[in-house]
């Protein structure tokens, strides 16, 4: 028996899908999100065939150029130059493949320690969950981007001590959401005859746990991307992050500032635009995994 | 009530412990805090000199007692640079830094609590996907490129506003907007879905059966309802934003407690960095023991809860 429409017709967190939308792969894919980050993937991949210049290596002459289609610009140089003469473009592509390496490991460190402890705790239970727990209760307690800054100004520069730290700041929302998902799983049927049959702890959390939050995990990973590189861009922007010469995007908008009040906006924007195209696919893409991949997320 | 404030009391003291603890640990284990103070090539007398002084060449667990003692007295050491006590410096920069937190939140309840009314009003249609596009953009938007793009346009294009520096309200517009711009999102998003919620509930459905006209509906009994859980993420994100503005505060030069801290890493003066941290910690888990506690008194649930 069907319910008439209007008496379940109240306002709800998300419209229901209509018909078209059951195609979910075809309708409402996040086309545009997923080419610009696959483009990134594959530009910071070929990086070394794509840039036309050194990315590290300026010429002094040619300092302070605009781009192309302004006044002084030249076709040598599409987005200009910086202040030591580097090409921007050359820097933008070399710099995506800094943000596609922190980004994607930082979450992998994130993620593997995350899950590895939510799993664990959810289904160990008793004290080492209690254990984990507090620590994680602990380490959400502490503002993330400030504990990162210190992190990184103690250890020092360079990017995988980023990576790390990175991973080590962002797992406690993996070990929440996992831990809540085991707390469930640990009670289904299968999970019971396999301790009926005889598996151990670690072959049931390995062969039959995982496997089943391995999606969650995916779409925290996903949304974590942004927050993660957006982290790397502020501390390269600080200086403890990505040291120089190298390309990071946030080294770029910091290196940008000399020449800003001077009007040379190219060293500001671009950079500027690469992290947002970047962290806002990352965030429509998760966003629209969310929703598709695990309902038990939608209320994130 | 009581077991519950206790236990929450006991959940912020371990934060606050180990908060202390992975602090000192971390600046002991990974460097030797004496080598950032003496001048490079230094002779190994004078730095086993440093390390008398400070204390270094003790047991670690006696150097925590230490450390832990100055710190429960207020005292988090003397800033290499300026040499003054940290605390005396981070306690004339804090006002500079509420300033800017009022108002930045005052720009992101502008922005966020309207817009979110609006697509919780018009859920489902082009005003909620607006916001929805809002949402993601200041959540995807670095507020350090805002910062920058908007001294480009309003400093050096039009001029109309200071690029950096502090003294006239006109100084606050920029960095307050870059900060708040990105809680707007939060703020919008909270808005909406405790505005869905309280529409949906049956005394809203009693005022539209009473016949009320739907604006007053909303503005009268559903806002004010809303309201409460958007204020207590406000009062906690106030908090935040002291901590966060780190970057902001580089960018334009506001002399609050971010760019302390900023100075702090460019002189390698570690109990600047140190005290910076630990303050913004324990100051965020304070705030969130207090949150804890209201919503216990205000929902008996929770006090049930484990």
């Amino acid at each position: 028996m069907s319910v008439p429409a209007q008496i379940i017709d109240l306002p709800v967190a998300d419209a229901p899908a209509s018909s078209s939308q059951r195609h979910w792969f075809r309708a409402d894919f996040p086309v545009i999100p997923a080419l610009i980050l696959l483009t990134i993937a594959f530009v910071a991949l070929f990086a070394n065939f794509l840039a036309p210049h050194n990315p590290e290596l300026g010429s002094l002459t040619a300092r302070f150029k605009p781009p192309f289609w302004q006044a002084k610009g030249s076709y040598q140089y599409l987005l200009g130059t910086d202040q030591l003469g580097r090409d921007v473009l050359s820097r933008l592509i070399f710099g995506a493949r800094i943000s596609m390496v922190v980004g994607f490991f930082a979450v992998m460190v994130a993620g593997v320690l995350g899950t590895t402890l939510g799993i664990i705790s959810g289904y160990l239970g008793g004290w080492v969950d209690q254990v984990i727990m507090r620590l994680t209760d602990t380490w959400l307690a502490l503002p993330a981007l400030t504990f990162a800054i210190f992190l990184a100004a103690i250890v020092g520069p360079s990017m995988w001590n980023i990576v790390i730290i990175l991973g080590v700041t962002y797992w406690t929302r993996y070990a929440r959401v996992i831990r809540g998902e085991v707390l469930s799983l640990r009670e289904r049927e299968y999970v019971r005859l396999a301790i009926v049959a005889g598996c151990s702890k670690w072959t049931i959390m390995v062969r039959h746990i995982l496997p089943n939050v391995i999606n969650s995990a995916i779409v925290l990973g996903t949304l974590m991307l942004g927050v993660v590189i957006i982290t790397e861009a502020t501390l390269s922007f600080l200086g403890v992050g990505v040291p120089p010469p190298q390309p990071a995007w946030g080294l770029m908008l910091s290196d940008g500032k000399q020449g800003l009040m001077v009007g040379y906006w190219w060293l500001t924007v671009f950079p500027g635009l690469c992290i947002m195209l970047m962290v806002l696919s990352a965030n429509i893409l998760g966003d629209w995994l969310r929703v598709k991949l695990d309902p038990q997320l939608r209320q994130l | 009530m009581k077991q519950f404030i206790l236990r929450r009391f006991g959940y912020a003291l371990l934060s606050l412990f180990l908060l202390s603890l992975t602090i000192f640990f971390f600046v002991r284990v990974t460097g030797d805090p004496a080598a950032l103070l003496v001048e490079p090539g230094a002779s190994a007398d004078d730095i086993a000199a440093i390390h008398h002084q400070f204390g270094l060449d003790r047991p670690l667990v006696v150097q925590y007692a230490i450390f832990m003692k100055q710190l429960l007295q207020g005292d988090l050491g003397k800033s290499f640079y300026y040499q003054t006590p940290v605390m005396q410096l981070y306690l004339t920069r804090l006002p500079n830094s509420l300033i800017l937190a009022v108002v930045a939140m005052g720009f992101s309840l502008l922005i966020g609590i309207p817009s979110g009314i609006l697509a919780a009003v018009r859920v489902g249609k082009f005003w909620d996907s607006a916001g929805k596009m809002f949402a993601l953009l200041g959540l995807s938007l670095p507020s350090f490129w805002v910062g920058l793009v908007m001294i480009l346009f309003f400093s050096v294009y039009l001029g109309w506003l200071p690029s950096s520096g502090s003294g006239t309200p006109w100084h606050l517009i920029m960095p307050a907007f870059a900060l708040g711009w990105y809680f707007a999102a939060a703020h919008m998003r909270l808005t909406r879905s405790s505005m869905l919620e309280v529409l949906g509930s049956e005394y809203i459905k009693l005022a539209r059966i009473k016949g009320l006209p739907e604006a007053l509906v909303i503005a009268k009994h559903a806002f004010k309802n809303a309201l409460i859980p958007v204020l207590t993420l406000a009062g906690v994100n106030l908090v935040i934003m002291v901590n966060v503005a780190v970057v902001v505060e580089t960018v334009f030069a506001w002399p609050g407690i971010g760019r302390l801290l900023y100075e702090g890493i460019s002189f390698r003066d570690f109990p600047v960095v140190q005290g910076v941290v630990l303050l913004g910690g324990a100051m965020i888990v304070i705030v969130n023991f207090v949150v804890d506690i209201l919503y216990a008194v205000i929902d008996p649930r929770i006090r049930l809860e484990k």
